[in-house]
């Protein structure tokens, strides 16, 4: 990896050595897991972790580097899902056989239309109608743009369900659909941005939290495009899948092993690699500035910096790695679908990730990212073994046994998720390695 | 026994301390004038008063006790009172509501009280039903001491009252403030219009670098040249 | 007629249920935000705590056979209403009022309410499970039908009743609140502190006081609206998490800070989405007749599909974040 950020400064407080040891600590944690649950299942957590850790890097270039609340990120991760979905999926030649795409193309047209039309009025101050009655036209015009990209996409939308059922993939490589997930990311986050980085922080999240579900139900429920909620699956690997492997001959166990360790290898380099990038963009001028707008926005602003374009900048570059993250995700469970995105799960867990690592420090937030995941992972189980345990006793007492013990294990991961974030917010506010202030040199 | 007695108070919002022993003693009669250069330590000093920052060394002694640090809802029981210069007014509740939370602390009947801010300020029972909001500058300012009035204090604290009115009302202001005494409250105010206050202040305090500088009735200071050549503009 | 009636039925009373729970959940989103200056996420699972609450005292009062005319749930709302409120105080108590007192940012705080959603959310599964129950206990839900047969109506219009209660609790609600606010010394003190809250310390006025009344109001109108939610349509642990978007809406829609703002603003949205997928042709069915072959009316000529029927909030929210984001009423926005 890249070289750690120079520190003098000696002796057990330093960031530095405090570092070292919570990584190592948590490398102990990763093989007693492994001794427990088997690597085949530590492997599996150790991936998520890495396209968690991608996306927790993300939050951090806007949290931690720019101070700029995304509650979107649940929306991000079903943008990337998506997009991998479109470029990697094979290709449905029921649908390019079809009268699909030229509905498609007319509905694209139509789209095309409504925005010229709304563009179009917007400028009418131009031959000098003003005031109200512009903002009347305007409106009108995105009724009317509405209604015609509605009355397009509506039957074309309903031809591909009946005789494609959707779109389908493009079937290239799904590391092009990583990539292309950062792409759609990145463009769905600049309008974002454009429209909403002027709010106050408060309303910046709800805003976001907003439009992450106004994503979530246009992925749910644009069935011909994404399947929606009957889940498109089995999603192709960029490595050999386990399956191939046992045709040449592996042993299912190993095949497995050998499958995820790959994945796991693959995931690790994109993973290094923005890592790097991300810690070089911070330490030079362009992290400084970020740094500077962040810790005295009107300042900065007065020295005649860019506020609004730099901001703009953090949240496009923030929500690609989200997006990739979110593609690498949907690939390696192989199987996309919508409905299995939860803000918690999804939102929520990656802040945890992010406060408690340290927001403003990648290692802490990369630590923060698998610490969290293996917290969140390891409290399934746990609870049940507590629950089981107690199941027994309310037996023995003659209470009866617990019902539903899995579905009710399940949710003790919410409630530690949130005991852990209150409590850091309380006693760790800075995170578990905090941010160094840098010199200024 | 003085109303209120400062002995070397030292305090700050935390940092280094902006009060680095302030001395000073004001009467039931008296009104008191701080007056000074920008960053003296002048409107600190009625907050640290009011408990709104932390007094790190020395006494403020009210009423017979050392009341350094106590909070405002315990203060103004006691017959402390305080004007802010900025934002003294709830703008989104009516001239009868602000006076209202002005006797918040008090459990009697308040409405002899209210009769008598009103008949000190007779256009505030005009507007009584009027959001506060809508005033202008100088009637806020009869608004914000009506408020602080109707605990009933022995010692009203005034920062900066005449900032921002045009001059007649700064008149005004100041007739009040005259009057207010008369009636028994002891004062105690911040003023930039210092030649113009200090001409009415039984007591003026001249503070830099958080200390006093000059003491005295308000007619020496103003007839003392140094005070005038420094701090009074010539 | 019969289209006017399903009107009433579809839009009308649908969406004045649905705006009373907004509202009173929009109500204490908007204290909150007046008083402690921060957005308080955790209050869509206070009302399902609430809910929750009632729901375990409206068991244990059937357990002990006791029957009565109107529906337990509702008979226990005023005891779950308080054991709400004192829980409201005591997530303050731990969670929020540490970090006021240390001054964090208001962010930090909604980061934190996040983590209290997140401790409700999973207690309340781990105790109640997940599943969908009914607050009904023992009864059956009854439907008051309006004959509108002397208007020639062939369908009648229908209410249930916990939608009926909770038209008369709301309202009754509503006039408390301003009443509270516009007459009581401490509603006026809780208006001062949300105007000013600096002014309102150097007034005197007990601020911790006023925090824990604010809570208290907000708390209890929470058990109030999730359990009449849960009243109208079901009790799951989810309830409330689904609408605590919408309330956000109508708080800032009706400008944050602004109690009558957001009763306001808590059925704007409401009507909103109700009208947004509310499909037209049932009521412009008879134009049919009228229309040349080529205009027939479509089957559902709504404006949204149902499916997206929650976005129509964020739609809005967005929209007022935009253009007005002080609201409808100048809110409380610094």
């Amino acid at each position: 990896m890249s070289a750690a950020s120079p520190n003098t400064r000696a002796g057990w407080d330093s960031p530095l050595r405090r570092g070292l040891m919570l990584f190592a600590a948590m490398f102990l944690i990763v093989v007693a897991v492994g001794v427990i649950q088997g690597t085949a299942s530590m492997l599996l957590i150790l991936v998520q972790a890495t396209g968690f850790a991608l996306i927790a890097l993300g939050l951090n270039i806007q949290w931690g580097y720019g101070g700029l609340f995304n509650f979107a990120i649940m929306g991000f991760l079903m943008v990337g899902g998506a997009s991998t979905v479109f470029l990697s999926y094979p290709v449905n030649m029921d649908f390019w056989n079809s009268d699909g795409p030229m509905l498609l193309g007319r509905a694209l047209i139509a789209f095309l239309v409504g925005l010229g039309l709304v563009m179009a009025v917007r400028q009418s101050h131009r031959i000098g109608i003003t005031g109200t009655l512009k903002t009347v036209l305007v409106v009108l015009a995105w009724f009317a743009a509405y209604v015609l990209y509605r009355s397009r996409i509506n039957p074309a939308a309903a031809y591909i369900e009946d005789t494609a059922g959707f779109v389908g993939g493009l079937g290239l490589h799904p590391v092009l659909g990583w990539l292309f997930g950062g792409l759609v990311s990145a463009v769905i986050a600049f309008f974002i941005g454009k429209i909403s980085l002027g709010l106050r922080t408060d309303y910046l999240a709800i805003a976001t939290i907003g439009i992450s579900e106004i994503l979530r139900a246009l992925i749910k429920n644009m069935d011909w495009l994404t399947r929606g909620t009957m889940t498109v699956s089995p999603m192709p690997w960029p490595t050999p899948l386990p399956q191939a492997l046992q045709a040449n001959g592996m042993a299912i166990a190993d095949s497995f092993v050998a499958a995820r360790v790959m994945f796991l290898v693959l995931a690790v380099i994109v993973l290094v690699v923005a890592f790097v990038l991300v810690q070089r963009a911070y330490g030079g001028p362009w992290g400084r500035m970020m740094r500077a707008i962040r810790d005295n926005h009107i300042s900065a602003a007065s020295m005649g910096k860019d506020v609004t374009g730099r901001q703009l900048e953090l949240f496009v570059f923030g929500s690609i790695l989200m997006g990739i993250g979110g593609a690498i995700l949907a690939t390696f469970t192989q199987i996309f679908d919508p409905s299995g995105y939860q803000p918690i799960n999804h939102t929520f867990m990656i802040w945890v990730m992010v406060i408690v690592g340290g927001a403003g420090n990648n290692w802490g937030v990369v630590l923060g990212a698998f610490l969290i995941y293996i917290v969140w992972v390891v409290s399934d189980p746990l609870a049940q073994l507590i629950f089981l345990n107690l199941s027994a006793l309310t037996e023995q007492i003659g209470w009866g046994a617990i019902p539903e013990i899995d579905s009710r294990a399940l949710q003790m991961r919410v409630f530690v998720l949130g005991v852990v974030i209150t409590v850091a917010l309380r006693f760790a506010p800075k995170g578990l390695i905090p941010e160094v202030v840098h010199r200024t040199n | 026994m003085a109303l209120i007695e400062l002995k070397h108070v030292v305090g700050g919002y935390g940092g280094a301390p902006i009060l680095n022993g302030v001395n000073m003693a004001i009467d039931k009669s008296d009104i008191g004038v701080i007056v000074g250069p920008n960053g003296a330590g002048k409107s600190t000093t009625l907050k640290a008063i009011f408990g709104l920052l932390k007094v790190t060394g020395g006494t403020i002694d009210f009423g017979g006790e050392n009341i350094a640090n106590s909070l405002p809802d315990k203060l103004v029981p006691k017959g402390l009172s305080f004007v802010p210069q900025e934002k003294n007014v709830f703008t989104s509740m009516s001239v009868e509501e602000n006076l209202e939370m002005g006797a918040f602390t008090r459990t009697d009947d308040f409405s002899d009280t209210m009769d008598w801010v009103y008949a000190m300020f007779p256009v505030l029972a005009e507007k009584r039903r009027q959001p506060a909001g809508e005033l202008s500058g100088g009637q806020r300012q009869m608004v914000a001491m009506g408020r602080a009035l109707m605990s009933k204090p022995s010692l009203l604290m005034l920062d900066e009252p005449s900032a921002g009115l045009s001059p007649r009302y700064v008149i005004e202001i100041f007739e009040t403030i005259q009057r207010v005494n008369q009636e028994g409250v002891g004062i105690l105010m911040v003023e930039q219009n210092a030649r113009q206050a200090l001409a009415f202040a039984s007591k003026g305090f001249v503070l830099a670098g958080g200390q006093n500088r000059y003491t005295g009735t308000g007619a020496e200071l103003i007839a003392d040249p140094e005070v005038a050549k420094s701090f009074l503009g010539g | 007629m019969d289209e006017l009636i399903f009107f009433i039925n579809r839009v009308l009373i649908s969406g004045t249920v649905l705006g009373s729970i907004y509202a009173l959940g929009a109500i204490g989103v908007t204290l909150i935000f007046g008083i402690l200056r921060f957005a308080h996420f955790a209050h869509g699972d206070m009302m399902t705590m609430g809910a929750f609450i009632a729901f375990v005292l409206a068991t244990a009062l059937a357990a002990m056979g006791v029957v009565l005319p109107l529906p337990l749930g509702f008979i226990v709302l005023p005891v779950a209403m308080v054991i709400t409120a004192v829980i409201a105080l005591g997530i303050d108590k731990g969670f929020y009022a540490p970090l006021r007192a240390r001054g964090a940012k208001p962010v930090t705080l909604l980061i934190a309410s996040i983590g209290v959603t997140l401790m409700i959310q999973g207690l309340v599964r781990l105790i109640f499970g997940s599943g969908t129950q009914s607050i009904y206990v023992g009864q059956p839900k009854e439907i008051f039908r309006l004959d509108m047969s002397w208007a020639g109506g062939s369908r009648p219009i229908s209410i249930t009743e916990p939608q009926l209660l909770m038209f008369i609790v709301t309202a009754l609600l509503v006039v408390a609140l301003h009443l509270f606010l516009t007459r009581s010394r401490l509603g006026k003190a809780m208006r001062a502190m949300a105007d000013n809250a600096a002014l309102a310390q150097v007034s005197g006025i007990n601020t911790a006081l006023v925090v824990r009344v604010t809570w208290v109001i907000a708390g209890s109108l929470a058990c109030v609206a999730g359990t009449m939610l849960a009243l109208d349509v079901a009790l799951m642990p989810d309830l409330a998490f689904n609408i605590v978007l919408p309330i956000f809406a109508a708080a800032i829609v009706g400008g944050l800070g602004h109690a009558y703002g957001a009763i306001v603003g808590g059925f704007l949205i409401a009507f909103a989405e109700t009208l947004a997928v509310f499909n037209w042709t049932a009521v412009l069915r008879p134009l049919n007749g009228v229309l040349p072959e080529a205009m027939q009316l479509p089957a559902n000529l709504a404006l949204v599909p149902t499916e997206y029927k929650l976005t129509v909030a964020f739609v809005i929210l967005v929209i007022t974040l935009l253009v007005r984001p002080t609201g409808i009423f100048k809110g409380a926005s610094t």
